[in-house]
């Protein structure tokens, strides 16, 4: 059945707008209406999550929890997450185009990237579900044994950037783990997770295992966030945001808290790297998703001897770049998410004039309607200028140049930032040497911007607290619990 | 069930094709001794096609298929394996006599579960990163490249699954002799396995006598890894076949003799149970049987009065009848061994204190047998009968009870029962074998390691620790500044 989505009606039977508790589609106490970027229309209202909804859903989950899903053995909660990966390839096209409406980006990258990995990781997960072990350790009259227990229920909070992504990489590890999850989406991005609610349901998930809700961040996201039932809360957003999150925990439960936040990630250019591969990776590293990436490569360092040749190829290539219509196949790249987004990059974009760096290419709106900026190029920045320091979340590239390996490593960990860093040399013994000393979570040499579901991802500094994917993100879901048996009689 | 053997394949399943042998193989139903085909054997021509399309496929298509995809095919014949699973329980239990209630609820269940299982670590095969002066260590765990294992024939697609699950998932390609005895179940997972899309040559399933295919695969030069599931004395010819010809990798999975210990604070009602289904399960026809069995004396009496009555309650019959609990064995071969060993016990003074004899007349059945008043020293004691026959002793104390158990060359297993959870854990600590079991026995999962010590043999089935057993550990040693 294919979407009436390219046009400004969304066909009711084929996305859901009431929040998925319980494994129904429900009311909530408000309506949020969820805009297409691409032309400022309204696509639909969807119900959002007031004090009681929430209540509702924690409950659900925590009811589930006690009553069903702890006694779920691990090899049955794989099998449901398997179904729930089949029934996502099943779909595939249309979650795509819900993403795609929704959020903005390329038809190709929903389809390509998004919707596949989401199927991906949550099949990465169901893999882990019957591995996970304690350890026994013995000493001396005590025979100890660790379990890695569930938590119990678990909240999450996601960005409106990637939103399937962003819920598999929460909703995998906490289901795999032996948890129940509330998990809110952005109120910017609704649609792809209310459908995914539907696979669940299908997929023979027990009511309230995964409950998924709607709302604005200071309303549903502080509810969760404080919920005293709730035992670990994890976010993705803004580090403002962020620090939001955790002192709602501190101040509510002390519930375990993992944070992925922002980023001004370096990209470091050594003149013996291979020029042309670097500016793709450049482009990509910062273009991708519209700029819209905690971990794009934002602040560019050139080595000095090749500076001026990579400022005009690479000035060249990006203004070859496809912007466009989403549901165009060849759209590499669309509107800004929001209003509220296109004007924070536009005034970020304004501030990089006034403060003096140069617009060497865009530094504009794109086209007539929607959200579009065209992909801008800075240069002669400052380390102290505004659009150097603060994460601009937008198709906005800062380029600076450096003469010696030290400084560029200085001027990569200049920021209070450390999501993610990238080094382009063809002297892999430059780049272990220099991945070492780089103060950030994820060093990507030759390449930027390549993420696996298996592999750790997260921040130093105030990038973050934790680690998502991989084998670390069965921490983030479990707690240690040891039990030590006295074997000899003596007290 | 005649519908289903039309249905099984012919032919030794090499590079995605059903081929022909070098010669033909009866396969035998021991329900009653009927020809059910003749099946194509290996010779040397066969094997080394097999070894070289394994090859083939590994350097050209699998070792360049990802993790994810590795996973994805083999949750695809996990899935395809739950569709035909009720065939694949009737092919087994015509083939191998095991009753069909264990075919469907133990063997073809276990298989789709030890795909998933084993698939999900696909994606997750993890090295170490080990930082020292001057040197940064990156750890690989590598896949070996072309394995071979020679699979039994009492558990005929269960161990070709323990076998083909890790090796799959750590990015090896495959060759698998299953037993001439029960060549057909490994047939059927064949056609499965290239309806689930594997690529031509990572799995090879063929089949031949041990002396024959089993020794080519053990000396083949382009095989670096073979795991063998059998008894002692095959065990010891795949090993000097692999020192003798290029030192591949061995595992090995032997026979045991395993003691069942039961403390006079055991609960006897449920330790007699446990106790037939340590011991008869399949005939008898199990590694882990536990064919010892100590009882503390101040229970002695009772427990064999109970078990005795237990045991003789249990319905003997034609596997594919869905009351039947005891088969028959596995092959004429067999039931003549298991017969010898029986009339050995007589003659060396045993009693038989309850069965003894063939049961019916056609078919390879024996009664399940218990004999009591065993010295250590008797035949019966010491060797590995593998049928429905159990050596009862007693024992005084704690002390004693370890003795005895630990009285053997093997360690495959070890139950102990007892409700006293210290006495379990001192006596687990202190028995020489790679399983015990606590108030169980005969409890298998494919997420824990399954192996013996000393003459039961080396490496482990299952769980995580299996994956080293298909691995090679590369350490990659940067040089980050080390003088030269």
């Amino acid at each position: 059945m294919s979407c009436c989505l390219d046009t400004d009606v969304l066909c009711r039977d084929l996305v859901q707008t009431g929040l998925f508790i319980n494994n129904e589609f429900v009311a909530g106490d408000s309506q949020i209406e969820t805009v297409n970027p691409a032309n400022g229309k309204v696509i639909a209202k969807v119900e959002a999550a007031g004090e009681e909804q929430v209540n509702a859903a924690v409950d659900a989950a925590e009811k589930a929890f006690e009553e069903v899903w702890s006694k779920v053995t691990p090899q049955k909660r794989r099998d449901y997450m398997l179904k729930l990966a089949d029934l996502v390839d099943r779909d595939n096209e249309e979650l795509s185009q819900i993403e795609t409406l929704d959020n903005g980006k390329g038809i190709s990258f929903s389809r390509g990237f998004d919707v596949r990995e989401l199927a991906e990781c949550i099949r990465y997960y169901a893999g882990w579900t019957d591995k996970v072990h304690g350890k026994v350790i013995e000493t001396e009259g005590v025979l100890s044994y660790t379990r890695h227990e569930p938590i119990g229920v678990c909240g999450a909070i996601i960005p409106w950037n990637f939103p399937v992504l962003m819920l598999a990489w929460k909703i995998a590890p906490a289901l795999a783990t032996g948890n129940c999850v509330v998990i809110k989406s952005s109120e910017l991005t609704p649609l792809s997770a209310l459908k995914v609610a539907a696979l669940v349901k299908e997929a023979g998930f027990p009511p309230g295992v995964l409950n998924i809700i709607t709302g604005y961040g200071h309303i549903t996201g502080d509810l969760l966030a404080r919920h005293k039932k709730v035992g670990k809360i994890a976010f993705t957003g803004s580090t403002n945001v962020g620090r939001l999150v955790m002192k709602a925990a501190a101040e509510s439960n002390l519930k375990k808290v993992t944070l992925e936040l922002g980023g001004k990630s370096p990209n470091l250019i050594f003149d013996d790297a291979d020029l042309d591969l670097a500016i793709k990776w450049a482009f990509r590293g910062v273009f991708f998703n519209h700029g819209q990436t905690c971990c794009a490569g934002t602040r560019i360092y050139v080595q000095e001897g090749i500076y001026d040749k990579f400022i005009e190829k690479f000035k060249e290539h990006t203004s070859k770049a496809n912007i466009g219509h989403p549901h165009d196949e060849a759209t590499f790249q669309g509107p800004q998410v929001s209003q509220t987004q296109y004007d924070r990059i536009m005034g970020y974009i304004d501030t990089g004039k006034k403060e003096g760096a140069t617009v060497a290419l865009g530094g504009k709106r794109w086209g007539e309607e929607g959200y579009y900026i065209e992909p801008t190029i800075f240069t002669d920045v400052k380390e102290d200028m505004t659009i150097m320091k603060e994460e601009i979340f937008g198709p906005v590239v800062c380029v600076s140049k450096f003469k010696t390996d030290d400084e560029a490593i200085k001027l990569a960990n200049n920021t209070n930032y450390g999501l993610a860093s990238a080094i382009f040399s063809e002297s892999n013994r430059r780049c272990i040497e220099l991945a070492k000393r780089i103060k950030a979570g994820t060093v990507w040499v030759n390449c930027v911007n390549v993420l696996h579901a298996n592999t750790p991802f997260g921040g130093f500094k105030e990038s973050g607290i934790g680690r998502e994917n991989g084998e670390y993100a069965l921490d983030n879901y479990t707690q240690v619990k040891v039990v030590k048996m006295a074997t000899t009689l003596s007290a | 069930f005649t519908k289903t053997l039309t249905a099984v394949q012919r032919g030794l399943f090499i590079n995605n094709e059903f081929v022909s042998g070098s010669s033909q193989i009866k396969v035998v139903n021991p329900s009653n001794g009927k020809v059910i085909l003749e099946a194509e054997a290996a010779g040397k021509e066969e094997v080394d096609a097999a070894v070289f399309a394994a090859d083939k496929a590994y350097k050209e298509v699998w070792s360049k298929t990802t993790p994810s995809h590795r996973r994805d095919l083999m949750l695809r014949l996990a899935d395809l394996i739950e569709r035909d699973q009720e065939e694949i329980a009737q092919i087994e239990t015509i083939d191998g006599g095991k009753p069909i209630t264990f075919t469907r609820s133990v063997d073809t269940k276990f298989l789709s579960e030890c795909l998933r299982y084993f698939a999900g670590w696909a994606d997750k095969l993890q090295g170490k990163v080990i930082e020292t002066e001057g040197v940064l260590t990156m750890v690989r765990h590598e896949p070996i490249g072309v394995c071979a294992a020679i699979v039994p024939w009492n558990f005929p697609s269960l161990l070709l699954m323990t076998k083909l699950g890790p090796a799959l998932a750590t990015g090896n390609t495959i060759v698998a002799k299953s037993s001439e005895i029960t060549p057909l179940s490994a047939l059927k997972i064949a056609a499965l396995a290239k309806e689930a899309g594997f690529p031509p040559g990572v799995i090879n399933i063929i089949t031949g006598y041990g002396e024959t295919t089993g020794e080519l695969l053990s000396r083949h030069k382009a095989v670096r890894k073979i795991t063998f599931t059998g008894s002692t004395r095959a065990g010891r010819l795949v090993m000097k076949a692999s020192a003798e010809s290029n030192m591949k990798k061995v595992t090995l999975e032997l026979g045991g003799k395993s003691p069942n210990i039961i403390f006079e604070d055991a609960d006897i009602d449920k330790a007699v149970k446990w106790a037939y289904r340590g011991i008869y399960f399949h005939q008898g026809q199990v590694c882990t049987s536990g064919s010892r069995i100590y009882v503390q004396e101040s229970i002695y009496d009772d427990f064999i009065k109970r078990f005795k009555e237990y045991v003789g309650y249990a319905p003997i019959g034609n596997p594919l009848a869905d009351s039947t609990i005891h088969g028959p064995q596995a092959s004429k071969t067999q039931y003549d061994r298991v017969m010898g060993y029986i009339e050995a016990g007589k003659q060396e003074g045993a009693t038989v204190a309850l069965g003894g004899a063939r049961w019916g007349n056609e078919g390879y059945f024996i009664q399940p047998t218990i004999f009591t008043d065993v010295k250590e020293d008797m035949t019966i004691m010491k060797e590995e009968i593998f049928g429905p026959v159990v050596c009862v002793s007693k024992f005084k104390d704690r002390d004693e009870a370890i003795q005895l158990a630990n009285n053997s060359d093997y360690g495959l297993a070890a139950a102990v029962f007892s409700q006293n959870l210290d006495t379990c854990l001192d006596v687990s600590e202190q028995i020489q074998s790679g399983i015990v079991w606590i108030n169980c026995i005969n409890m298998f999962d494919t997420a824990t390691p399954f192996g013996g010590y000393k003459g039961s043999g080396f490496g482990r089935e299952g769980g995580e620790y299996v994956l080293a057993e298909y691995t090679q550990v590369k350490a990659v040693k940067i040089n980050r500044g080390a003088p030269v």
